[in-house]
Parts: C-alpha cells; structure tokens; sequence
C-alpha cells in the first residue's frame, strides 16, 4: 500500500543520507521524497512516499524513522484530510499544427508555459500526483521528450474530519 | 594601539586549549578511565594532549582488538567503552567491532581522527568516509565541522550511547580540528535533543493489563534478555519469579541475568537452548518477554514460535515491539522500573503447580547431556564443566561465536549477572579474547576465562602482547578442535559431510606461542591434565593459556535447524 509520510528534522549535514539509507537498509521502498526548509530555522521537513506490504511493515517504518536522533516527529498522513502538491516540468513536442488543441487540452489542468521553442513547449504542471499522471497520459501520444518530477510535499489540513487513530506505541 | 594590543593579549590568554586538549578534558569529566586504542598520522595532535594530561591508554596490537576489548569493559562495567583511532585504516578495522556494539547494544564512545576539513572529500592520505560507512551501524554519528562544537558533541555521544538502549556513538574529529585552538571557557550546557527522549518510565494501564493477563494465565513463561542486565533489573526479575512462580528462561545475551541454579530456571531458549526451555516456548499460554529482541536464533521459525501464547513485551526499544511476534500487550520501558511496577501491582499469582510440575518433570527426563562412553580424549562439554566445577559459576567467561560459545552457554551456569561476555547478534570470530582483557581491566580482582575456539582466536591472537605488557591474569581456555566446529557440524548436518574448507588440522604450536609472548602455555589431551592444569591455572595470578585438545567430531545438542520450528528439536538426548 502506499503511504505518505511526512518526518520533521533537525537540519545537519547528511540527515537525508541518515533516512534514506534507513530506508535502503530495512529494504523500503521510496516512490518519491522531497526535502525543504521550515518556518523554523535549523529544522527541515521531508515528505515522502513508500510502499509497504503490509501494517507490520509499515508500524516499523514509523518506529525506525522515529528512532533516528535527527528525526524529531514522524506522521503517517495517508489518511487524513490533506493538501498534497507535486510539480512537473513535462517538454511536449508541439508542431505548429497541433498547437491549439495542445492548449485546449492543457487548460483544465491549468498547467502554465514556461519555455517555447518551434516545435517543444515545456509546461509547468502542478498537483497531487494523479492529476500529475493524468496530464503526462494525456500528453504522451504527442511525444514527451522529457519529464521531470518534484516529488510530493504535503500537509495535514487544519480541520479534520474525525481523529485518526495513532500508534498509541508512538 | 595599546587598547588594540591589549584586547589581543585577552583573545591570547583565552585561546589556550587545542581541539584535543578539550576532547581528554572532556573525556575526563565523562569519568572516564580507559582508553583503548592505536595512534596514527590525523589523531597525532590527540595522541599528544593525551601525553601532556593522561588518561590510562590501552595500546591494542590491531583496531579490532582495541574494540572488542572496549566491548568487554562495556559488558561487565556497564560503563560505556572508550575507542580512539586514526583515519582510514584505522577507523576500517573499528567496523567489525561497531557493528558487533550495535547488535549487542554496547555502550560505545569511539572517536576516529579525520584528515582535515581542507581536504576531505579528495581522497586524502588515509582518508575514508567512516561517517557514510559507519551510518547503519551506529547508533548515532558525528563530524565535527567546528572546533566550538567539539564539547557539545562529546557530550551528546556520551548521552546518547550509554541512555535508551544502549549503542555505539562514533565522534569524526578532522586533524586541523584537533589541533585548532579556540577558547573553551564557554558555560557548560545541558544536553537538548529534541529528538531523543527514551521512554523509561512504563505507562501504567499497560502495566495493568500484563498484571491482568499474567494473573489469568495457566502456563506464564518469562523470557528474559540482555535489557534485564542493562537495566540492572537482575533482582528484581528473581523478585518477580519468586513473587508469582513464574519459570524464566533466557536468551544467549541474557544469560546471567538469572542465576543458573535458580530452581524456576528452564536454561536458555533458542537453536541450541534446553528442551525444557524451547517446550516451554511452545506450550506457554502468556509469554513476557523482558528486554530481549526476538532474534531469529531464538525463535526458529516464526510460523511455529509460541503459537499458544499472548506475548507481553518490554522493552526500552519501540521499535523491537511487533518487529518479529505479533505482541498483545507492548510496554515501552525500562526493564527495571517495569519490573518495579508490575512488583507494586501485587495481582494475584496464576497457580502454576501443575506446570511448574510439568516443566520440573521435563528438567529431569531431558538434561543437556553428553555421552562419555567408549570415546578418548577430552569432551568440549566436559572441559566446560570443569570450568564451572573449579570456578563454582563465579568466573567472567568470555567467548567468540560458534561450538565453543554454545557449550559455555549451555555448560557454564552463571551465579552472577554482567559476567558473560560473548558476541551474539553478529556472531563475530576473534571477539572473544580482546573482549577478556577489556573485562579483565573492568574487574581486575575477578577471575576472567576467556574460551575460545582454535580458528577465533587466530584471528586476533595478536593481543597476546597486551597481557604479556600488563600481565593480565586472564586465562585462555581453547576448546582446540582443529576445526571450524559450527561450519563443520552444518556441513555434517546439512551438506552430506563435505567438509569444504572447515578442518584446519595446521595450525601453531600454540603452547610456543605462548612462550613467544612470556606467558604461560600448556597443552592438555586428557581430563586428568585437564584438572590439574585448570586448577593450577585459576589460582595463578599470572595469564595463562591452556591449548585444550578435545574430540574433534563433537556437535552442539540439542540443534533447531535454521528454518523448523522450536518443537523440532533434534538431539535432545546428546546425539
């Protein structure tokens, strides 16, 4: 199942070395991470998203990160109300001719044109990963010529809709 | 200018203490007593604050040896152990040894010289990146990048390895850091790591709900691990046993926390524990588990692992919780204080006659044995008895991984807690000897055993120095079977009896060896020579090294094989 977890730390040289190699030792996988400074000096957060079998691997995934003395908080956010945002840059090859329906097409994912060329238009795209999906399908029969992913950063939102049960171990 | 000249001299008369200078007077506060250790080109400057204000330094012969033996003084002081070395090389050699510290949760302070900042990253002179090679074998890890920052750090790696569960901190002090001078008079802070705050105090309704179960159980087995000696929870444990006729058994780290003749004792659990202990396993219906991890050695197959049982776990480490056995009642804690809790609840005790009877009969039907009939020569198990016979169960053993280690398990039953020294979660040949003299430095009027196989010890023989330089009264026991015991049984059990590599019938004369470093040596081939010698070995005050031949085809019983279940144990009757 996958899971997006959010990890608060303290921002030294080689923490992400420290999580991801965590990750990598306990055989994790990571779809995507993405690291960043916070309203605090000297903290960061990173946002990622693994993979996990099952519960078991999942409640150790969570003891193991918390266990990391640079690692201050460790939530599990999969399953509460959440802003979740990822950019893309996707480079469409574009002849003149099926330039206006490329933008008709683009539209509604109110995706915006950061570089143009004669026959390339790189849009700029951002959302949660499945709107992020469903623009790259729809611009695949053009021709992508390149494509590059931020990663999800996300966060819980400020009302919830009913508590999430913790891991009372936590 | 005056005024300029004379705040220069202030900033002068302040930056009189070096990197180093500051490392040993920090080590100094921490109490630290020992160091062990091995020069080298980036630890130079360190090397030369200690010679200006020493520490007692142990000059190991190889890194390794300097570890394993801080391992040992770990072990049985509960202090956490010292390691100094140089960059590259030197801080390679401490791998073995960190990461046997980490499975083992050891106590570990180690500090490993760096080339300077200038030119890390350039593949220096003897440099190596022990920080990324070391990240997943320590408990935590530190670069000093200013000098400033050196006091803080000493401070929080000596926190951090010897609080929570214990573990090895290593400290990467770069050359010119050590040798910068900056001014130290800064006040002392406390430690603040905001994330790391180890539960130790249990939460009580979990307390409540194991007292409940407990109280309700028919067959309650305590399993008790190397976080009961840790903790330093030992009588309490006996306490709580005794309080509600509770058996205990114990996994191979956390021998000793229970005495060895205490009439509740099933012996130790796992791939070469008791029938007693492992039938216990399987037939418990509440199993408590206090401050062991669940090793797979210890369990055998999962599927198969206590199937009739609720498990109850403490533990210091949330995260051994749930890892291997699904737990119904996790209690994050000290081993010690929830010990004391679960004393202070005083439930009602579960009647356990009729399983104490069970487990007494089961004592009596399947001891660990041995047979002596129509064989010559020396039994490994018997000179392990011996052992135990001339030194009543008071002696500090100490062992590497393999046939050796699993006999002084199973033969040696201790009368004490923190005096068994041996490697279990990384299984590491050559511990087992430097371990002793760590242990020896740690208790100097205790008599210290180290028993080794013929193969481990060759594989850090070369300390022999330090007990020549010290005269350490430590004795060396080889159980000499020419062979790589464990290799060479699993090679009988599991490949046909091709014994691919694993008898090395050339090896030294190890009674010259001996000579070689002005100690004693002595060979014995029959239990007579055995008895004599042993006896007149553990009343010297001297080392001594017995070269103990014994039968070379011996194996390890009873055996789970790696993959079956507890309940199918195979030689149960000694063969």
């Amino acid at each position: 199942m996958k899971r997006v977890i959010t990890t608060t730390v303290i921002n030294q040289s080689g923490v992400l070395n420290r999580v991801t190699g965590l990750l990598m030792k306990r055989q994790f996988n990571i779809e995507s991470i993405s690291v960043g400074h916070t309203e605090q000096p000297g903290i960061s957060k990173m946002t990622f998203m693994v993979n996990v079998e099952d519960k078991g691997k999942l409640e150790q995934l969570l003891k193991q990160l918390q266990k990391q003395i640079d690692v201050i908080k460790v939530n599990d956010i999969t399953d509460k109300a959440m802003v979740m945002r990822e950019l893309a840059l996707v480079k469409v090859v574009v002849s003149p001719a099926v330039r206006n329906e490329i933008f008709s097409m683009v539209e509604p994912f109110r995706a915006t044109v950061v570089d143009m060329s004669k026959n390339v238009i790189t849009f700029q795209v951002t959302g949660d990963p499945e709107k992020i999906e469903a623009f790259i399908d729809l611009m695949r029969p053009y021709g992508v010529k390149e494509l590059t992913r931020t990663g999800v950063s996300a966060f819980v939102r400020e009302t919830q809709k009913a508590q999430t049960p913790q891991l009372n171990i936590l | 200018m005056g005024v300029n000249l004379q705040v220069r001299e202030e900033v002068k008369q302040q930056l009189t203490a070096s990197g180093a200078d500051v490392l040993i007077q920090s080590l100094k506060s921490q109490g630290v007593e020992i160091i062990f250790g091995y020069p080298g080109g980036a630890v130079l400057p360190i090397y030369d604050a200690l010679h200006k204000n020493p520490i007692r330094h142990i000059l190991a012969r190889h890194e390794q040896g300097a570890i394993h033996a801080a391992e040992g003084y770990a072990r049985v002081s509960g202090k956490p152990g010292v390691v100094l070395a140089t960059s590259g090389p030197g801080a390679t050699n401490l791998v073995t040894g960190i990461a046997d510290a980490m499975l083992d949760s050891l106590p570990l302070v180690i500090f490993t010289g760096q080339v300077a900042t200038s030119v890390i990253g350039t593949d220096a002179f003897q440099e190596a990146d022990i920080i990324g090679i070391t990240q997943p074998i320590t408990k935590h890890n530190y670069q000093v990048k200013k000098v400033a920052d050196l006091p803080r750090i000493i401070k929080e790696a000596f926190y951090i390895a010897s609080t929570g569960r214990p573990g090895p901190v290593l400290v990467d002090i770069p050359k010119n850091i050590a040798s910068e001078l900056f001014s130290s008079n800064k006040k002392e802070e406390a430690v603040h790591l905001p994330g790391y705050q180890p539960t130790t105090k249990p939460n009580f309704l979990q307390i409540q709900k194991a007292a409940q179960l407990l109280s309700q159980a028919k067959k309650p087995l305590i399993l008790a691990g190397a976080g009961i000696l840790a903790a330093k929870g030992t009588d309490e444990l006996k306490a709580f046993s005794e309080q509600h006729q509770i058996p205990i058994t114990n996994t191979l780290l956390g021998l000793g926390s229970i005495a060895g003749e205490y009439e509740l004792f099933l012996g130790m659990a796992g791939m070469h524990g008791t029938y007693t202990a492992n039938t216990a396993i399987c037939n418990c219906d509440v199993l408590l588990n206090i401050g062991a991890r669940f090793d797979d050695r210890l369990t055998g197959n999962l599927a198969h692992f206590a199937p009739n049982a609720q498990v109850i776990h403490i533990d210091i480490d949330p995260a051994e919780i749930g890892k291997n056995v699904p737990t119904a009642i996790p209690i994050v804690a000290d081993a010690k204080e929830a010990l004391l809790q679960l004393l202070n609840q005083s439930f009602e005790s579960p009647d356990t006659t009729d399983w104490l009877a069970k487990l007494s009969a089961d004592k009596m039907e399947y001891p660990l044995q041995y047979h002596v009939k129509g064989r010559e020569g020396i039994l490994p198990q018997q000179a392990v008895e011996l052992i135990h016979r001339l030194t009543e169960g008071n002696a500090v053993i100490t062992t590497d991984v393999g046939q050796h280690q699993m006999w002084a398990a199973q033969y040696y039953r201790f009368n004490n807690p923190h005096n068994w020294v041996t490697s279990g979660g990384l299984g590491t040949m050559g511990f087992g000897f430097p371990a002793a003299i760590g242990a020896q430095l740690a208790k100097p009027e205790e008599l210290v055993i180290s028993i080794v196989g013929d193969a481990g010890f060759q594989m850090t023989l070369q300390e022999l120095s330090l007990l020549q330089e010290l005269r350490l009264p430590v004795k060396v026991v080889i159980l000499n079977n020419q062979s790589l015991g464990m290799v060479r049984q699993w090679q009988e059990t599991f490949y046909e009896g091709r014994y691919s590599q694993s008898l090395i019938p050339v090896q030294p004369d190890f009674v010259k060896l001996a000579g070689a470093y002005d100690i004693k040596g002595y060979k014995v081939e029959t239990m007579e020579e055995a008895e004599a010698v042993f006896a007149a070995a553990f009343n010297s005050d001297e080392p001594v090294l017995i070269d103990c031949r014994v039968l070379q085809l011996e194996s390890v019983y009873p055996m789970v094989a790696p993959g079956k279940g507890l309940n199918e144990m195979i030689g149960v009757k000694g063969e």
